[in-house]
Formats: structure tokens, sequence, C-alpha cells
């Protein structure tokens, strides 16, 4: 009787009526452990915050059950991006879906490509050239490094220093200007292709790269010099959100979350993919779990992408970008348009595409800048995937952050939030 | 001992101790599922977690194999931190009232996973903390990744907001 009241205090929830009530039960309903000290002067509210709100990153809801300026329960509602690619999926070919994956984890694009094709060349038994492998690696570094950057910039804003933005932005343009002539696009960049890459890179995105990692260290010495010690900077993250090494596990964090409470959780050592066996990089781990040690994880790691794109441009061998399998892969352009039997492949690979045996399923994983992020592949033994679930890093870490959530300040919410670093497009699937 | 003899092991003790329930096992590219009876689910995978630190819960999700027996299908995918090993458990449901006991007791992280099962199979958890939609609201009375959903979705499906401001 009292739920129906609070909600419809001031006026009946216009819109999606079930899911309004259902929303504020289910945040009355939620049993925390949450200590206050008894307020006599009844300020006990639920706050609604989002989905359009600007420190949010996004289309995330809370519902906020505060005493005072003390947060007692939350609720995330989460769902205003879903666009169904699942479904999208099983009514495309692999390839053609590829470039859906660009628009969930909007900030890494080419992470997620590679993580498809990757999954798709596993169940289909592909073979990768070696070239094919180590500019994939590089591609993926940098969408960590830009990933990182948007976190980094946003993550401080939200602790209130607004021109960080500006130089951490600074940065991902070069970062684009790099992925323009890396795969003809800045952003959504669907460079990587089933059996291999679109195109190799040519001596001035090598340069570009070269020169990128020859002064980004210097930037990063610099934003560290600032933040590091910084007073404002340094009190409004320790010791905030913190979650404990046991509910890292039992929650199943993903991703520098995990990293940030002292499990070395990361697929690059776990089960490697691509060429991260062969070279040399450390995980940098923290003990203390709260919004400072994301921070400094993520700093570190941006330090060791830069590491592993000096190390790919110096192993990486000449020779071909995609595999001479003309039912495996797409045939180069030159093929296609003067020979006969390449169009024909071209054709097939567009109206049938490639096709893993029927009845089997398998699980590709990689790491994403967000976290684990895998495809799981049922097949039929046509083109189209009979089932293709993605385990998104944001959907895993978002579940964790309504835990992170309970019993820390109002105050805080945004920098918990920028902390976790979440992106919509990738939880809402 | 690699990580796939481990593996080995571990799904022949599971045989040995839950004998029937154990059903099949399926590998393709070096996964391995392995397909247990539903009444036994919770038990195998308390089991898992006590006697093998399968401690790691990385998803649970569903599956529409549009067959008319046993048609839904729900995977469990754990890894142990520990030795490592990734271990794909997964059962089948039937088509009429489909429903399975929670893991949220063994895994608090399986909370959001099996809202996503309801969202978009229709599978009830039983002892569920919070069984509502996830993604979709709770007005909407479908069940989008089952196969007969059209790709085009349902018109009139949802309530949207009238488009034109009030005029009183």
């Amino acid at each position: 009787m009292e739920l129906k009241n609070r909600i419809t205090d001031k006026g009946k929830p216009t819109f999606f009526k079930e899911h309004q009530i259902a929303l504020y039960k289910s945040l009355e309903d939620k049993h925390t452990t949450v200590e206050v000290e008894e307020d006599p002067l009844g300020t006990r509210m639920i706050l609604n915050m989002g989905p359009q709100h600007p420190a949010t990153h996004g289309v995330l809801r809370l519902l906020l059950e505060l005493e005072g300026e003390k947060i007692l329960r939350t609720r995330l509602d989460i769902g205003y991006l879903h666009r169904g690619v699942e479904k999208i999926a099983e009514n495309k070919t692999y390839q053609e879906f590829m470039p859906y994956t660009d628009r969930m984890d909007y900030l890494s694009p080419y992470s997620n490509n590679v993580a498809l094709c990757e999954a798709v060349e596993k169940i289909a038994d592909v073979q990768v050239p070696e070239r094919a492998q180590w500019i994939r690696m590089i591609g993926c570094e940098l969408a960590r490094i830009s990933s990182h950057l948007l976190y980094l910039g946003a993550m401080v804003m939200d602790t209130g220093a607004i021109s960080f933005f500006i130089w951490t932005f600074k940065e991902r343009e070069r970062l684009y200007d790099i992925f323009d002539n890396f795969g003809g696009h800045r952003f959504t960049i669907s460079h990587s292709r089933i059996g291999g890459v679109h195109n190799d890179l040519s001596p001035d995105v090598i340069k570009m790269i070269e020169d990128f990692c020859e002064e980004f260290p210097e930037r990063l010495t610099d934003w560290k010099k600032l933040l590091n010690k910084n007073r404002i900077f340094y009190d409004r993250n320790n010791g905030v959100g913190r979650i404990t090494y046991d509910d890292a596990i039992k929650l199943g964090v993903t991703g520098p979350n995990i990293r940030a409470v002292g499990v070395p959780y990361d697929i690059r050592k776990f089960d490697p993919y691509l060429k991260y066996d062969e070279v040399d990089f450390e995980i940098p781990t923290r003990l203390e779990g709260d919004n400072l040690a994301r921070y400094y994880i993520r700093m570190e790691e941006m330090g060791e992408s830069i590491k592993i794109i000096k190390q790919c441009l110096e192993k990486m061998p000449k020779g071909p970008i995609r595999t001479d399998d003309a039912k495996k892969s797409y045939p180069s352009k030159d093929e296609v348009y003067y020979s006969m039997e390449g169009l024909i492949h071209d054709f097939m690979m567009t109206d049938t595409g490639i096709c893993p045996p029927e009845g089997v399923e398998s699980y590709k994983a990689i790491e994403a800048p967000k976290g684990e992020l895998g495809f799981y592949i049922q097949s039929d033994g046509t083109g189209h995937p009979w089932r293709l679930k993605i385990n998104s890093p944001s959907f895993t870490n978002l579940q964790a952050l309504e835990k992170m959530l309970d019993g820390e300040m109002i105050a805080d919410t945004v920098v918990m939030i920028g902390g976790v670093d979440p992106v919509m497009g990738d939880s809402d699937k | 001992m690699n990580k796939t003899e481990l593996l080995t092991r571990i799904l022949n003790e599971l045989k040995d101790e839950f004998g029937d329930a154990v059903i099949e096992s399926k590998t393709h590219a070096g996964d391995r599922q392995t397909r247990v009876s539903r009444e036994k689910i919770h038990e195998i995978c308390s089991w898992l977690k006590e006697k093998h630190s399968f401690d790691y819960l990385v998803d649970v999700f569903g599956a529409d194999r549009f067959t008319s027996e046993d048609r839904f299908e729900v995977i469990y995918h754990i890894i142990s931190l520990k030795t490592g090993v990734r271990i794909f458990i997964k059962t089948w449901l039937p088509e009429e009232n489909p429903q399975l006991p929670t893991v949220t007791d063994i895994w608090p992280g399986a909370n959001w996973n099996e809202r996503e099962i309801w969202d978009m199979y229709g599978v009830r958890f039983e002892n569920h903390p919070d069984l509502r939609r996830i993604f979709l609201p709770e007005d909407f009375k479908y069940h989008p990744l089952r196969k007969e959903f059209p790709l085009l979705g349902i018109p009139g499906s949802f309530e949207l907001p009238s488009t034109t401001p009030d005029s009183e």
C-alpha cells in the first residue's frame, strides 16, 4: 500500500506502468545490511537517477534509496539501449554480423571485431596468417589505450576536473587518426575479417604508431604527476566503491575491476590467444579494490599496451594478411575484379558465408579493455549462427556496481560509475 | 597435468559421483560441453564448487533448440581460478513451463544472467531473489530470443508515448 503511494504520490506512472511498479517493489524488497544511525529528521527518500543523466555514461538508470546523504540500497535498471544484437546475429552471416559488434562496446570497436573473428575462426577451424595476428594485436592494444583514455577523462571529470577530459581527448584524436589510416575508418573500424584482416599496414601508419608509442609515455607520466598526489583526486577516490576479494569473485567481476582486488585474471595470460604468449608484458594488480586501485591499474595497463605494441612492430613478419582458402575467407578485391573465380567466391561468401560443422558449439574469449569479452557460438551447419551468446564485460561489472553503491555516500555515485567504466551499448546488447 | 587432462579427470569423477545424471559429453575445438539431467543441476553445481573450486561463474545463458521435446537449453559456464579449467555444464528443459532451481545461492553473480534467461526465453528460476526482466520492460509479454518471435518484432507490443505534446 505504502509502495503504491510512493510511486504515485506525484501522479501515476504514465509509461511502462508494470515495469515501474516492479522496479520500486524490488528496491523495497532488497535485503542489505547497511548500518545507519537513527534519523530523527526523516530524510529517507528514493532518488531516481537517469536514464538521461550526463554522469551515467549512457543510459544507465539507478534507483537509490537514501537516508540523508547515505545510500541504503540501490537498484540498477538497464536495457535502455537494448537492440537485440543476439537476435540480429541469428539472421546474419558471420561476416555480416561483424559491423554490429562495433556498436556494442563503442569505445573499443577493434577488440570486439577481433573477438568475433577469433570465435568464428575457432569454431570453423580457420588458420589465420601470422602477420594478420600481429596486426590484430596492435589494433587491440590501441583500442585498449583509447578506451582507457576515455575512462580517464570521464572519471577525472566526474571528480571535478573538466580540463582533463580535453587532454585525454587530444590523445584519442591521434588514435582516431591512426585508425583512419589503419583501416579506413576513424571510429567503427570493422577492419578485422574472418581469416585475417582487411588490409595490410602501410609504412605511413607504422610510422604514426611508432611516433605515438614514442610520445605517449611522456603524456602518461605527466598525467600521473598531475593526479597521483593530487589531494582532491586522491581523497575522492581513496576507499570509495570498495569491493572485497570474496565478493568480487562471487559476483564474477571482470577486467581491471577484478585485478583491482588482487586476482590476476586476464585472458591474455589465462588463456592466451593471438600471439600474446610470445610478447613480454605484465598484468598490473592491486589489493585495495577501491576506485583508486582501478585508476592505478588502468594507468599501468596503458603503459603495458605501449610495450606490447612496440614488440609487435618489431616481431611482425612479412607475409599474407588473409588466409588463401576461398571457402573460408573473402578473396582480395584484385581477384574479385579481374577473375571469374574470384567473383564467384566473393558472391558465395556474401550469400552463404562460412559454414562451421553442424551441431557443434564453442567459446572464445579475449581480454577487451573492460574485461572478458567472449562469444559462444552454436552452429547448425549453415552460414548463420544458430545461437550466438555475447558475454559482455560491462554487464558483469554493472552487477557488482549495485553491490558497491550500497552504504556509500550519494556524492560518490558518479565517481563510482566512472570507476567501474560501463558502456551501455555493451551491457544492453 | 595440463588443463585438458584435468578436465577429463574432473568429468570422470562427476560421472562416478552422479552416475546416470551425467548424460553425454561433446567436444569441439577443445571445448567440452557436458549435459546433465535437470533434476540434479543444483547438486552438480554445488559439488563442482565445493570439490573442484569452480568458484568463478563466467556466464549462464539459454538457447532455443526448437524441437518438440526438451526445447530449451541452459548452459553454465564456470572456471576455476585456481587450476584454470573451464567447464560447460548444460541441461535441457521442456517447452511447457520450463523451470530450474536458481544457482544464485552458489554464485551470487548468476542473478542478472538468470534474469536475462527469463527475459529472453521465459525460463523461470525457482527461489530466485529478484526475478524481473532485465532488458525489456515488465509490460512486454513476449520472450524475444525464442525462435518463433519475428525479427521485426510484434507491432503494438510496446506501449509507446504519444509524440504530440499534451494539449489541455
